[in-house]
């Protein structure tokens, strides 16, 4: 690819790429996670769509404002099967504290990355779980852990796969 | 990575005014969302109608895929049973001599129900299956365990009926698109099926744990009565479930309860049937039950058949009429029957 850009076309291109491959990945996640031709007899695989959208908010804090994640957590109730507003509430509250930890520490790394993540994850996990009791669904706290390890341990997976996305995103 | 330059506001007034008005939508949103949540916990079946089409777009791609996870799930397995071939093959010759005998006593019982039914003139509802659909995926990043089935109310299916395979029960549809509909399998923690042991008949209950297994509650007190492998079947009771379809297999029995396994395994499994309630009045809200027709007029005595006590006559609540059988007598026993 040319470093300079021939037409107003291809730059136009380049703009669609640069603000809407975020939006896009994160809502392919969430509908992969809901369409996955999968039988699962315990909570194991990470919550993809909640993965990428944390994963993108810590590598890359300035591209949303903390409500985009009600339009993404009301995307994923409502493809996933879950209570209506649970993703919407939980989401939105993890991104509320991203934001007052950005102001807070004013600093960031890959660790303090990784840490928020894992924090969100467990955050999440519970709030899950709690939605779910609250529906009638009388489970043990221990069934989530699986889970919660596997999903923490994924974030780095997460980030290089959102970093390539990123580098492809602002290439030019 | 240090925070970004462009978060620091500095002194522009629209700039602070913008962000916010983003932390006033963000947190309306999160207070409308627990509105929404306060409603789908207060009625499951509320945003039927938006679930139930995110549902049908959602699920034809899910059954396209199901084949290859079979393939790949199926090769473990093919693994496996290569190396244990010699054991599983003592282990099975063992048990089809058990299942020998257990056959000729059940068609022997078979051969005696059929004819206890011709007795009581009693026919075995038939036609009691609803559809056969495909199982095409489940949740795997919740705590609830909900399959997704590619059959929905366009075949028929609506939320309450039971699901089993030829193997077992799975679950009870819990909300329909109009061609894919959600099961509560066995396993989730909100689903209590009433069981009882096939050995002898005792009465339990089979809550899902959410990690695969299945907790059985006895309905008495005292000692625990399952042992390691013993079967469960649905008993009936609740009205929800047919009798008889296998339910669990007792693996573990630990203080007043056992630990069991579901007999039908959704992972495993291809086709499901969806079955009609067994006794439909059992599905639906008291207040729905239908209204009996009121009573037609009592006609009055036969002149001179019952002539009623004079103080009998004071009362209200008296109906002579009601001394012998009267076709307004079967609509209303509490209310018009005789003070018990």
């Amino acid at each position: 690819m040319s470093r300079i850009a021939g037409s107003s076309a291809e730059i136009a291109i380049g703009e669609l790429r640069r603000r809407w491959v975020p939006s896009l990945s994160t809502g392919a996640a969430v509908l992969l996670g809901a369409i996955m031709p999968l039988v699962a007899t315990a909570p194991l695989l990470p919550n993809l769509g909640f993965l990428m959208l944390i994963t993108w908010r810590l590598v890359r804090p300035e591209i949303w404002p903390a409500q985009v994640a009600l339009g993404f957590g009301l995307a994923a109730d409502i493809v996933s099967g879950a209570p209506l507003g649970q993703s919407m509430l939980l989401w939105t509250l993890v991104f509320l504290g991203f934001d007052s930890l950005d102001s807070w520490l004013g600093v960031r790394d890959y660790w303090l990355d990784w840490g928020a993540a894992a924090a969100a994850i467990l955050f999440h996990g519970l709030g899950v779980w709690y939605i779910a009791l609250l529906m009638g669904s009388d489970t043990l706290l221990w069934i989530m852990v699986p889970q919660l390890v596997l999903s923490i341990l994924a974030y780095p997976v997460a980030a290089r796969l959102v970093l390539a996305l990123d580098r492809w995103r602002l290439a030019r | 990575m240090a925070p970004p330059k462009n978060r620091r506001l500095g002194f522009s007034r629209r700039a602070h005014f913008g962000l916010f008005i983003g932390y006033v939508i963000a947190v309306g949103g999160a207070l409308i969302a627990v509105l929404l949540l306060i409603v789908s916990i207060a009625d499951p079946r509320g945003f039927s109608a938006l679930r139930g089409a995110a549902l049908d777009v959602t699920a034809p791609i899910g059954s396209a895929g199901r084949s290859v996870v079979g393939f790949f799930s199926g090769i473990g397995d093919g693994i496996s049973n290569y190396f244990r071939a010699g054991s599983q093959n003592a282990e099975l010759r063992g048990e089809l001599e058990a299942a020998r005998r257990e056959l000729i006593r059940r068609q022997a019982l078979e051969h005696e129900n059929r004819r206890l039914l011709a007795t009581l003139g009693l026919a075995r509802a038939t036609g009691d299956e609803v559809t056969v659909a495909r199982i095409v995926g489940s949740t795997h990043d919740s705590p609830r365990r909900l399959a997704t089935l590619s059959a929905g109310s366009a075949a028929g299916v609506a939320p309450g009926q039971p699901v089993r395979s030829a193997d077992g029960l799975i679950g009870r549809v819990l909300e329909t698109g109009r061609w894919a509909s959600r099961v509560m399998l066995v396993t989730d923690g909100a689903s209590n099926v009433p069981v009882r042991l096939v050995r002898d008949g005792t009465p339990a209950l089979a809550v899902g744990r959410g990690d695969g297994t299945i907790e059985l509650r006895t309905l008495e007190v005292g000692q625990n009565p399952f042992r390691r492998g013993d079967v469960l079947v649905t008993s009936g009771v609740g009205g929800l479930f047919p009798p008889n379809i296998p339910v669990a297999l007792v693996t573990a029995s630990e203080g007043d309860t056992a630990i069991a396994r579901p007999i039908a395994d959704p992972a495993r499994m291809d086709f499901a049937i969806v079955q009609r309630i067994f006794q439909p009045a059992a599905a639906g809200p008291l207040e729905l039950a239908p209204p009996q027709p009121p009573a037609p007029p009592v006609p009055g005595p036969p002149a001179a058949a019952a002539t009623p006590h004079p103080g009998q006559q004071n009362n209200p609540r008296y109906q002579p009429a009601l001394q012998q059988p009267q076709p307004g007598m079967i609509g209303r026993p509490g209310a018009a029957g005789p003070p018990r």
